[in-house]
């Protein structure tokens, strides 16, 4: 468990560096907001379904995608297996998770959808979606939570509560004393968990799972936290949150927390911690290097996965795109 | 005159039209504390205060449909959409309440709003953060659809949006906020929707655009010139309505029609201009029209170059052109 967290921190400062390097488009940090994913994440079972934002790096590794992937992906290498066709979202049907759409909440109907058709066919399977606090605003997230009130998947709902939607704080999201309560308006049951904890994260994500998975009501979980980094690598936190505000959830960076813990009731000593993080470090980094030395995707790519079979007018286009791909060729000499 | 860049235009028309009139407010995500994502409500929250500027929950139908409420009982809002991707979920307000409302209420109750979004690519933004929506805009009686590609238009067109008594949908490239900076009028200054601006005087081929790519086809221009072909740009700037006057102008004289835009090609904007130049001037052309456009998938993270319709797909669209 506390090796999941220490890599999803180290890999996330990596994928924070290649973005700032130009090597990435754009990276979502996950700092600050590991035990939430890790935590509940653990509690999943393999052939459960994901559905995640955006920035549920600490999932992806409790799932046990390969460091590897993860790096393809961000940095669109030959072996990105989402192809280079958007960026900051991984997903993957070996692990079973459905990529996020960067269009926030729009997974979240979606999720129901695939939850329902495993309650149609009788399998005991469960889906996760999670969202951030700003995504309980939209329709898509009480459109959802309503139609899942009526027809019972196997859904549980998390919101990764970390305080911010970019700048907008979570008490300018709603007038909700918390994000937990709306479940109870559709007459499910919210839980509201210390999400900077990620013994309690696991252990709630546990039994609410089971329950789940036996056919119990669909839950919404509130992880309580705080994205202790920038909303993503093109944002300023300092426009709009103090360095004293940071500082307080500082002192309870859930890493730190899990580590404190560990050495308090002997479970590791200092020195096993620090050979872990620089195992991690290490490895992560010869990561990183194998991945910058691949090439990037062929151009034409981009015409992949339009549909099934392309439609003869996109056929004429991928001739008309080669053409320009040879003239350019020649022009370059 | 003051040397502004694109998105201090914007800033700048958005300030001078709420110092004129106290009904006009501004609301969105992230534009008050933050100053917007791409900063063109930057400073609005401290001079105005958090009635007239107003941090929205993340709701883009909720601050869409809020805004036509605003409009509809005598406030002039300015709503942002952080990103043209995300005005989906605004799209039923927008399409089946803002478009239609004064159409339904036989004018009783109108709709004066405008929607400002950013739009296109270039900025290595992937599927979500540089698709070019206008066409699904442009085909809804009742929205305006504006996109200017220089500061100086940018407020002037703003500050004409504002004063509308219509819903405009009010499109800014992205990749132009901070990239570009030009000499803008001071003060009171419109441009008026509806009219296109002749960018570059030629005599053989036309190439009428829009947005961003005004850019892509004035260095096309400046390319085949040295071959001998001499190319007319005209900037729409205004879609619906737009400006048939101005094309049908230059497609007489050329006879050599070229339309670009980042849409995809399949019901783009172009589809609209190249079917009315087909209706009415038939007999001017001398050549096919031609579309040089975004292509018909998703918009992807990878290769945007070479997706976007750039100088030189422009440069051999105008070269096949002038060969007929
Ligand atoms: C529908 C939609 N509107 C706007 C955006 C732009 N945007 C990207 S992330 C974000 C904030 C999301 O906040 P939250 O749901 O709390 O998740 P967090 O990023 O904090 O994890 C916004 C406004 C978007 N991606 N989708």
């Amino acid at each position: 468990m506390y090796r999941l967290l220490v890599l999803t921190r180290v890999l996330d400062r990596y994928l924070l560096r290649l973005q700032r390097m130009g090597k990435a488009a754009l990276y979502a940090e996950a700092m600050g907001e590991e035990a939430a994913m890790v935590g509940s994440a653990l509690a999943l079972h393999p052939e459960d379904v994901v559905f995640p934002s955006y920035r549920e790096l600490g999932v992806f590794l409790v799932r046990g995608v390969p460091v590897s992937e993860i790096l393809d992906r961000q940095l669109n290498t030959v072996d990105d297996p989402l192809k280079g066709h958007e960026f900051a979202v991984f997903g993957d049907r070996r692990f079973n998770i459905v990529p996020a759409p960067t269009p926030v909440s729009t997974q979240i109907p979606m999720a129901v959808g695939y939850a329902l058709a495993f309650k149609i066919r009788g399998e005991r399977r469960l889906v996760v979606t999670y969202f951030g606090d700003g995504a309980t605003s939209k329709g898509d997230f009480h459109e959802g939570i309503n139609f899942a009130s009526v027809f019972k998947p196997p859904i549980v709902f998390i919101c990764m509560n970390n305080q911010y939607a970019i700048s907008t704080h979570v008490s300018r999201q709603t007038g909700s004393a918390t994000i937990a309560q709306k479940a109870i308006a559709y007459g499910l049951s919210g839980y509201r968990v210390d999400g900077n904890d990620v013994i309690a994260m696991y252990l709630v994500s546990r039994s609410v799972f089971e329950e789940v998975r036996d056919g119990g009501d669909p839950v919404l979980i509130e992880a309580v936290t705080y994205r202790l980094g920038a909303h993503t690598t093109s944002d300023d936190p300092k426009r709009y949150r103090s360095e004293e505000e940071v500082q307080q959830w500082m002192k309870k960076d859930p890493v730190d927390r899990m580590r404190a813990y560990l050495i308090a009731k002997n479970v590791i000593g200092e020195e096993d911690d620090r050979s872990l993080w620089s195992e991690v470090e290490a490895f992560v980094s010869a990561e990183v290097e194998r991945a910058l030395a691949k090439p990037g995707l062929e151009p034409e790519v981009i015409f992949e996965d339009v549909y099934a079979e392309p439609t003869p007018q996109l056929r004429e286009q991928i001739e008309e795109f080669r053409q320009q791909l040879r003239t350019e060729r020649v022009m370059r000499g | 005159m003051t040397v502004l860049t694109f998105a201090k235009a914007i800033n700048e028309a958005l300030r001078y039209e709420m110092r004129r009139d106290e009904r006009v407010v501004v609301l969105g995500e992230d534009v008050g504390v933050n100053g917007g994502v791409f900063r063109c409500t930057e400073g609005l929250l401290v001079e105005f205060g958090p009635m007239r500027v107003m941090d929205t929950p993340l709701s883009e139908s909720a601050i869409i449909g809020v805004a036509l409420g605003l409009a509809a009982n005598g406030m002039r809002p300015v709503a942002e959409i952080q990103f043209s991707d995300f005005i989906f979920g605004g799209f039923e307000q927008l399409v089946s309440n803002v478009a239609k409302f004064r159409y339904r209420n036989a004018g009783h109750f109108t709709a004066p709003l405008v929607v400002r979004a950013p739009v296109g690519g270039g900025v290595r933004g992937g599927m979500y953060h540089s698709q070019s929506p206008e066409s699904y805009f442009t085909n809804t009686a009742g929205l305006k659809v504006v996109v200017p590609s220089t500061p100086s238009d940018a407020k002037g067109l703003l500050i004409s949006a504002i004063r509308d008594d219509d819903p405009v949908i009010f499109l800014e490239p992205k990749r132009l906020y901070h990239s570009l900076k030009e000499d803008v009028p001071d003060g009171e200054y419109t441009v008026p929707i509806g009219k296109a601006r002749l960018v570059r005087e030629g005599e053989d081929v036309t190439v009428i655009t829009y947005g961003a790519t005004v850019y892509d086809a004035l260095a096309a221009a400046e390319e085949v010139e040295k071959e001998g072909i001499s190319v007319e740009v005209i900037d729409l700037r205004s879609l619906i309505p737009y400006d048939w006057e101005a094309i049908s102008r230059s497609v007489r004289k050329t006879g050599r029609p070229v339309i670009v835009h980042e849409a995809q090609k399949t019901s783009g904007f172009g589809a609209e201009i190249a079917a009315t130049i087909a209706e009415r001037e038939i007999y001017s052309l001398e050549a096919p029209v031609i579309r040089v456009t975004g292509y018909d998938t998703p918009y992807p993270l990878v290769h945007e170059h070479l997706y976007l319709p750039n100088k030189d797909r422009i440069v051999n669209a105008i070269r096949r052109s002038a060969a007929h």
